[in-house]
């Protein structure tokens, strides 16, 4: 799905804020965006499950995305969001610090991830896009929600 | 016409058919001569045909078109239904499923249908004056031109009636273009039509079976009216789709024992039961309406878990508007919500029921494997089913399958003995296998129970341990009944020779998992030479249990009912330890204690002075099959329907979750897997 988007040279994107840094996703893959409401820790999983919601009455996992970048955590605040997306058939929701708006960028502007690698693990981005004097860090959402090699735990 | 929206539809029925034929033939052949029997396997083969040819598959309906031209000859006795004739046909019926399941997949022609049909044409000419030997069915139907039709006595009653009142009878021809896709609805026009301009005395095939599309393309109907043949002809190819219209005067005949002289001419394949019978009525028709008792409507199971997750939050947003009801004391929104309460019950149960399916629909497929199995093997069995009717949730149904067929296999193969054996210990040379299913409280019990030679636990002890599986001394100490529920470990398998049937070792022990996956239990009972019991104990539904729910720290989990032995307080003295693990005694029995937070990894919370010195402790006791457990909690919250959700795909593998349900408030609580947990 991902690639489909970006052969177009057009692309919109649902644009979050995760500390001071602001990121992007297809907007294609989100299905809502909703509040943070009570969350249920699931045990022996990996950390950055943060433990599943009811989503009009199924049961959704979410992940905290700061910490599955690994960047420092954050107390929940009036603008923290929970982004639910959708990849491979699979829903999952994404805590998030606020969402700021939804954009549209060509796809000029969009540089392969490795030229800020930094400290996210380059995996989990599918590339940086720039526009006027602001960076965007676009997510590879398969990889992040672990559809890759690795699996969850039992 | 795009046909694609009816590909569903058509791999579903012909699947049905296909189904109904192997249990058709293989009534066939205990009963050789049974010509209902006979006209049931020819109606089923001729819908698979006339359904095929609709979409365009040509493989399958070529070969049906065969088996049809052998079954016809053996409808008419102008065959013999030898065994070798029986085994072209269940041939065929295989060769139609591979050929049906590859349309479903996708690849239509990788399977040669050529060698059965030549098969099939030599089987046919073999036996058979040349002169019989049916032309293709299109011709013959094109040259039906005398009067086929033949009425009985009140029908012959009407359309005398209606002569003497100066109308005229009609007999018409109906044929439907090649391809016409919805031909029931073209019948019904047909018949509308006719029904304006005339009375209609009798169609062949019978209302009903035009309805359900059971004729091939065309069909017949006897009419009395004051209007002239050529109009009628006009009125009904109005209609589209319809190929040619014949509109004949009906001689009606003097005396109707003379009607079995115009069955000279070919039968109509909708009413095959009738060639030797005196009235040409409905015979077939009643079996029909026997095997498809009421009427049913096809739908897709998942809007059924649709329909069943709507009322579960129809379930959840009644308990809120009772919470609101209760913190702001509206007592009449509370009495409304009471109402709406009982129906929310009602509707809750009736949807469960919708889901319920006979397991009929697995154990029909079970006669023909027997079959099968037994002479590949050389064995006679007689494989007795009861309890069919019994009504399991869908999704079992969908899993007990794969499960039922390694026991039967297991007893084909391993229990039930070679005729000589069995006679030598003085049984009946027939082994007996019998599948049996019926309710038991809230539980469904399905047994798959032979009088085979039963299984030794001697020999079950030493395989164990000659595969590592146990110790001898362990071995030594169980009793025969622990020994023989070895066969349930992994990687154990008793037959000396591995055969084509079972034997990998890998059966019983994925029966186990299944059956324990669906909630369930697995035990064996056996007598050496008597026979072996296999029982499986099934929940009557997996989407709603009876739970307790439990507090562990601020956390909610949902104990299922089930595996609840009861419930004690005890004091924290009286945890003992035995080799480091905690048990508590409870009358007389050690039970083996697990801390719930530990295992849950629950997030430690600051407690006060009091919880911290709180000496009385909640335990539940848990079992599955003879093992029990404690689990400590810290506090019971009560029982309470809830609704099984999954945790979906991202978080499938955790072991001691089974999964997750919504509360009142709309929190999520999550289900302990007993099994895992105490393991």
């Amino acid at each position: 799905m991902a690639e489909q988007t970006y052969s177009d040279t057009e692309m919109q994107l649902v644009i979050f804020k995760l500390g001071r840094e602001e990121y992007g996703v297809s907007i294609l893959q989100v299905q809502e965006i909703k509040r943070i409401t009570d969350i249920t820790r699931v045990p022996h999983t990996p950390e950055y499950i943060k433990g599943v919601i009811n989503l009009r009455g199924s049961v959704l996992p979410v992940i905290d995305l700061k910490k599955r970048l690994n960047l420092p955590p954050a107390v929940s605040t009036e603008d923290t969001r929970i982004i639910i997306v959708k990849v491979q058939e699979i829903s999952v929701g994404m805590i998030v610090d606020a969402v700021s708006e939804v954009l549209t960028m060509n796809q000029e502007n969009i540089d392969a991830p490795d030229v800020v690698a930094g400290s996210i693990s380059a995996n989990y981005l599918s590339g940086v896009g720039k526009l006027e004097n602001r960076l965007l860090i676009l997510l590879n959402l398969e990889e992040i929600i672990g559809l890759g090699q690795e699996n969850v735990q039992a | 016409m795009d046909t694609n929206q009816y590909m569903g539809m058509f791999l579903e029925e012909s699947r049905e058919h296909l189904q109904n034929l192997n249990s058709c033939v293989l009534d066939l052949e205990n009963a050789p001569d049974n010509l209902s029997v006979l006209g049931e396997i020819f109606r089923s083969a001729h819908t698979i045909k006339g359904m095929s040819a609709t979409m365009g598959f040509t493989t399958i309906a070529e070969l049906t078109h065969e088996m049809e031209n052998i079954l016809d000859m053996l409808r008419k006795s102008q065959l013999k239904a030898t065994p070798d004739i029986i085994d072209a046909i269940f041939k065929c019926v295989d060769t139609l499923e591979q050929l049906v399941e590859s349309v479903a997949t996708g690849n239509e022609s990788s399977i040669d249908n050529k060698p059965l049909i030549a098969r099939l044409k030599a089987l046919g000419k073999g036996e058979v004056v040349p002169t019989a030997t049916p032309a293709p069915e299109k011709v013959v139907k094109d040259s039906v031109e005398a009067s086929t039709i033949t009425l009985n006595e009140t029908e012959i009653g009407l359309a005398k009636k209606a002569q003497a009142q100066g109308l005229q009878v009609y007999e018409v021809n109906v044929y439907l273009r090649e391809g016409c896709l919805l031909k029931s609805a073209r019948s019904y026009m047909v018949m509308n039509v006719l029904d304006e301009i005339g009375d209609v005395i009798k169609t062949i095939p019978v209302v009903e079976d035009l309805e359900k599309e059971k004729f091939d393309l065309n069909f017949q109907v006897v009419l009395v009216s004051g209007s002239d043949a050529e109009k009628i002809q006009q009125a009904v190819l109005s209609i589209s789709e319809i190929e040619k219209v014949v509109v004949m005067q009906y001689n009606l005949p003097e005396e109707v024992v003379k009607t079995e002289n115009k069955q000279q001419t070919p039968v109509e394949q909708a009413k095959p039961a009738a060639v030797n019978a005196p009235t040409p009525t409905t015979t077939p028709t009643a079996t029909t309406a026997k095997n498809k008792s009421g009427q049913s409507v096809r739908v897709d199971i998942d809007k059924l878990d649709a329909l069943l997750n709507l009322v579960g939050e129809l379930v959840i947003n009644k308990t809120r508007l009772e919470q609101i009801g209760i913190t702001h004391k509206l007592t009449d929104l509370v009495e409304t919500i009471e109402q709406m309460d009982r129906v929310t019950t009602d509707l809750q149960s009736v949807v469960m029921k919708v889901r319920m399916v006979p397991v009929g629909q697995v154990f029909n497929r079970f006669p023909r494997m027997v079959r099968d199995l037994s002479h590949g093997l050389n064995k006679e069995i007689n494989l007795i089913i009861q309890g069919e009717e019994t009504e399991l949730d869908r999704t079992v149904i969908d899993e007990i399958g794969d499960p039922l067929v390694h026991l039967l296999r297991n007893s084909i193969d391993h229990g039930i003995e070679h005729p000589e054996e069995r006679q030598a210990k003085g049984k009946n040379p027939i082994g007996d296998i019998r599948l049996i299913a019926r309710h038991e409280g809230n539980n469904v019990i399905i047994m798959v129970e032979d009088d085979g030679k039963g299984i030794n636990p001697d020999i079950i002890r030493g395989i164990a341990v000659k595969k590592g599986l146990i110790t001898q001394a362990e071995a030594d100490k169980m009793d025969a009944n622990e020994a023989v529920k070895l066969v349930f470990l992994p990687g154990f398998s008793t037959a000396e020779v591995v055969t084509d049937v079972s034997g990998r070792g890998v059966g019983m022990d994925a029966v186990k998992n299944k059956i324990e996956s669906l909630g369930g239990m697995v035990d064996v009972e056996t007598k050496i030479n008597e026979g072996s019991k296999f029982k499986i104990r099934l929940p009557l539904t997996l989407a709603i249990i009876q739970a307790l729910l439990v507090n562990v720290s601020e956390e909610i989990y949902a104990i299922p009912l089930g595996s609840i032995d009861s419930t004690i307080n005890i004091n924290s003295s009286d945890i003992k330890t035995v080799q480091n693990k905690e048990v508590i005694l409870l009358r007389g029995q050690i039970i083996p204690i697990v801390r719930l937070a530990n295992v849950l990894q629950v997030p430690e919370v600051e407690k006060s002075e009091e919880e911290q010195n709180q000496e009385e402790l909640f335990i539940v006791i848990v079992h599955i099959g003879e093992q029990r457990a404690g689990i400590i909690v810290d506090n019971l919250i009560g029982q309470q329907e809830i609704v099984i959700k999954s945790l979906g795909k991202l978080l499938a593998g955790i072991k001691i979750i089974a999964g997750a349900t919504i509360l009142g408030n709309g929190q999520v609580a999550l289900i302990l897997d007993i099994a895992s947990l105490i393991q």
